[in-house]
């Protein structure tokens, strides 16, 4: 076995039988390996977990010691990942096995995209991942950042890479929050090429961080145009909002994080936020003049819908395009209150209707009755159709039937 | 052993259990027995004595005074779940006597019922015939029992009981408070459990009934639900129960994202289907998901101005307050969930208690479950033919008991709220491990994945077209759990029963069998 220090490890959560989860453990030894599987599911899934470990052991050239898995009903996937963590840990060098594609995993995104809500799922927490896609958030964050505790960055970044594979993701984007500094870059090193869609970058102080995460990003990616979101979460980083929402052309949004913001300002977050409104209106003003969204904090009171309510209004009011979201339930009242009202679209419809009408007649300026409508107006008109769509209030062939 | 027949759910069903003849499952409405119902032994007045005090110092002294042999049948109810102190003390006391080869014919037990592997190892309990989960379901399902388990819904026990299938030599009842002649009542009291509906079958037709209360009140004990005159000892205790653990943990609203998801579609459909109209009844139990289905529903009724006519308990504090609120007009409670149920069952004459004669009996001139327009119900399993299963866990082993499950399919519209795959363990399957309630009652499955509509269903498959609910045939959902659990193996049955799943008529809709 060459002269790697091989070492006793192990992978998975603790407690004994992790419930949609496993514990995988590694014993170095002299004598030929020995697997010992146990599972809840063995009844059902035995031979197909057995077989899953094999073949990670085995692009693993594990050869000595001893493998103990006890699985409390983890998906293929996950098991997978799990295997994987552990060897590595243990000092064993390969290449991890790959679990089978789901059906979306080729699923593509769009510069312009809805992000009124994004999802975060923490990286290592493989039974929360399961249902994300179910939700019809904009878009699905799996975190290896805050979420994850240190001594499972390693783990995780191997789950969400398996979850990029296989999970469904539903209709979202696909999105991975890495970590900072060196574990970032190889969080995008083990992500970037199995199609996510926004990675969002934390703390970002200055464009060369932003930079960095691009360049490789385009290494890792293999070519593939993968978008960015940069974080700020500190007063530095609010200072140069603008040069960092403008420092890659990949960058499709910007957002900030009210609670490390709050922090490092001494200044202890509060309902009303008055501590935080330079920094969300910079981030507005900076994003907007990148032309990338911007993008608010998220709520983290899951229990007070009204609170969140009334948070999603002041935010909109701000100019933020979507909030973050903590837990699933949250997901409607956002989509709900960034969802125009019937008297918005029914007036949006008519500008866009004489917009159109416009054009073809080959005129410059709108007009609505006797009123012309200003470019901007009617931009705006445009948007708030579209989220009048994606909404739900308003049926996606509404001009067909108008026809 | 007996031998085996298949029934009409093409299950193989033994054709003997524990000494009788038993009739396999002839279908839904296939079976009618004829006859005169049973009935307890005739009792004379001048036996008992005249100032009403029935007073036993003790359980001991209480079963000896009944006469309790060997062989006998003791009933026990459920109603102070896992907080009962009584049923464990009968079984201390008829072993403490001598006493073997007893049948306990139980409503239902729980964990803390647990002390009675003792008496099976022993002797003192022959068999067991009603729910058995955690070690009393290991201890069955591993063919330790030396008769068979029989399992039976709420209103099959009533049914049994009255058509002489099980005979109650002794029915020992827990009374949270009872007065020395043997009237009693579950809303008040320590150990206050609401209602004693369960109980009252026995009462009727045990041939001796035992009351033990641990609040004893003067002569008369008004209101009563247990009727004195059916009464034959009365037995004072210090604890018949531990309150904290009488209201179960399943009271509490599920925070459980795909649970509140399957909560909301369900209830979302009863209103995209017309069943939410104004007038409607629903039942739904006190599992975390159907609470949170009583909540997505009031938002709905609400907004939509709607109110029911009755709603059918498991009562618990989110019914009482919709109660209060009147966005119903009456609650019928089969059982109390939690103190606010119980309060308010004590205080609100609009929350009725109710019996499984009033709610589930076969051999009743009717009965509630098929006048309610929807029904929420759990399982363990359901299958491509909407069988669904609810005592069993997918190796086999049994995990629950069928309680007023199988009587609610009775309702116009059952619906199971399941989640399509716990750790790994598919819940939509090809083929249930143990048929509890015939696919052709069952009809809609909501999981956290999509809703699916029995197609014998047209009027509500045309009920909800056009509805942007995510509504799949159950095959698609099932192709969708093979992609992500894997397609699983099947599990070999061994050929020795352990037990057997009653029908609500009484006839055998499937066995249980021993784990390999």
């Amino acid at each position: 076995m060459n002269d790697m220090k091989i070492v006793a490890a192990v992978a998975g959560p603790t407690g004994d039988r992790p419930r949609s989860d496993l514990k995988v453990t590694y014993q170095p030894g002299s004598e030929a390996l020995s697997i010992d599987v146990s599972s809840k599911v063995d009844y059902l899934y035995g031979e197909a977990i057995n077989a899953a470990v094999k073949r990670v052991v085995e692009s693993f050239n594990v050869e000595t010691g001893e493998l103990v898995v006890n699985d409390g009903g983890a998906v293929e996937w996950v098991i997978l990942a799990r295997v994987e963590t552990c060897l590595r840990r243990a000092g064993f060098d390969g290449e991890g096995v790959l679990p089978e594609a789901a059906p979306n995993a080729g699923a593509v995104t769009s510069r312009d995209r809805l992000r009124r809500s994004r999802l975060y799922v923490p990286g290592n927490q493989p039974k929360l991942m399961q249902s994300a896609g179910l939700y019809g958030a904009d878009g699905i964050i799996l975190d290896l950042e805050d979420s994850v505790p240190p001594a499972e960055k390693d783990g995780a970044r191997i789950l969400v890479r398996n979850a990029l594979i296989a999970m469904d993701w539903g209709s979202s984007e696909r999105m991975v929050r890495v970590n900072q500094g060196s574990a970032g870059i190889a969080d995008l090193e083990e992500i970037g090429s199995h199609n996510p869609h926004v990675v969002l970058l934390p703390k970002i102080e200055a464009p060369a961080q932003v930079k960095q995460a691009a360049d490789c990003l385009e290494v890792a990616g293999r070519g593939y145009e993968i978008f960015l979101m940069p974080i700020l979460e500190s007063p530095l980083g609010i200072h140069r909002a603008f040069e960092i929402a403008a420092a890659e052309p990949s960058i499709v949004a910007l957002t900030l994080g009210l609670e490390d913001l709050s922090a490092e300002l001494g200044a202890p977050r509060t309902e009303e936020g008055v501590e935080s409104f330079l920094a969300r209106q910079t981030t507005v003003y900076a994003a907007r003049a990148a032309g990338v969204q911007p993008i608010a904090s998220v709520y983290s009171d899951i229990a007070d819908e009204e609170g969140l309510a009334a948070y999603i209004v002041r935010e909109r009011g701000l100019g933020f395009d979507g909030i973050g979201c903590i837990h699933p339930r949250q997901i409607p009242i956002v989509h709900r209150e960034l969802t125009p009202t019937e008297a918005q679209v029914e007036r949006a419809i008519r500008i866009v209707a004489a917009a159109r009408e416009a054009e073809k007649r080959g005129l410059g300026a709108v007009a609505l009755g006797s009123k012309m409508v200003d470019p901007p107006v009617v931009k705006q008109a445009f948007r708030t159709v579209d989220l009048a769509v994606s909404g739900g209030v308003l049926a996606a062939d509404w001009d067909e039937v108008e026809k | 052993m007996s031998s085996f027949e298949r029934n009409a759910a093409g299950r193989l069903v033994p054709t003997e259990v524990n000494g009788r003849k038993s009739v396999p499952f002839a279908g839904v409405g296939g079976h009618r027995p004829t006859g005169r119902k049973a009935a307890p032994t005739i009792a004379t007045c001048l036996d008992y004595p005249e100032d009403g005090d029935k007073r036993a110092n003790s359980i001991s002294e209480a079963l000896k005074k009944v006469g309790l042999k060997d062989g006998m049948v003791i009933s026990s109810h459920h109603h102070l779940r896992n907080g009962d102190l009584v049923a464990n003390a009968v079984f201390d006391a008829a072993a403490d006597m001598g006493v073997k080869d007893l049948m306990w014919f139980p409503s239902a037990s729980f964990p803390v019922h647990a002390n009675q592997l003792q008496h099976l190892e022993s002797g003192v309990i022959h068999h067991i015939e009603g729910s058995m989960n955690g070690p009393l379901g290991a201890y069955c399902s591993e063919g330790k029992m030396r008769g068979l388990g029989v399992l039976r819904s709420h209103g099959g026990r009533w049914q049994a009981i009255q058509d002489g299938e099980v005979h109650i030599d002794v029915a020992v009842i827990a009374a949270p408070t009872a007065d020395p002649f043997g009237n009693a009542t579950g809303d008040r009291g320590p150990a206050g459990c609401g209602l004693l509906g369960f109980a009252l079958a026995d009462s009727i037709y045990a041939d001796k009934v035992i009351i033990v209360t641990d609040n004893l009140v003067p002569f008369p004990c008004i209101p009563w639900q247990i009727q004195g005159n059916n009464v034959d000892v009365v037995v004072e205790v210090p604890s018949i129960g531990d309150p904290a653990k009488i209201v179960s943990g399943t009271t509490r609203v599920t925070q459980s994202p795909d649970r509140l998801r399957i909560a909301e579609l369900a209830a979302r459909f009863c209103a995209d289907a017309g069943i939410m109209k104004p007038g409607f009844s629903f039942q739904a139990g006190a599992g975390g998901t159907t609470l949170a289905f009583a909540l997505y529903l009031r938002d709905l009724m609400r907004s939509a101005g709607v109110t029911a006519r009755f709603a059918r308990g498991g009562s618990n504090q989110y019914m009482t307050a919709m109660l209060e609120e009147g966005l119903i007009d009456y609650i019928l409670d089969g059982q109390t969930f939690d103190l606010e149920g119980v309060r308010s069952m004590h205080e609100d004459p609009r929350h009725i208690n109710t019996s499984p004669f009033t709610s589930y009996n076969f051999h009743g001139k009717g009965n509630f479950a098929s006048m309610v327009d929807v029904a929420v119900l759990g399982a363990t399993e359901v299958d491509m033919n909407f069988n669904g299963n609810v005592v069993t866990h997918s190796d086999g082993r049994l995990l629950h008991g069928v309680g007023g499950w199988q009587n609610c399919l009775a309702s116009k519209c059952a619906m199971l709220l399941v989640p399509s795959f716990r750790d790994r363990i598919p819940v939509i399957v090809d083929e249930v491990t143990t048929v509890c309630g015939p696919g052709e009652l069952i009809d809609v499955v909501v999981t956290e994945r999509g809703i699916a509509i029995n197609p014998r269903r047209q009027d509500l498959l045309d009920a909800v077209a056009g509805s942007d609910l995510p509504i799949k045939p159950i095959e698609e959902l099932k192709a969708e759990l093979d992609r992500i659990c894997g397609v699983p193996g099947k599990v070999e049955k061994t050929e020795d029963p352990v037990a057997v799943v009653k029908w609500v008529d009484g006839t055998i809709i499937d066995t249980v069998w021993r784990v390999g």
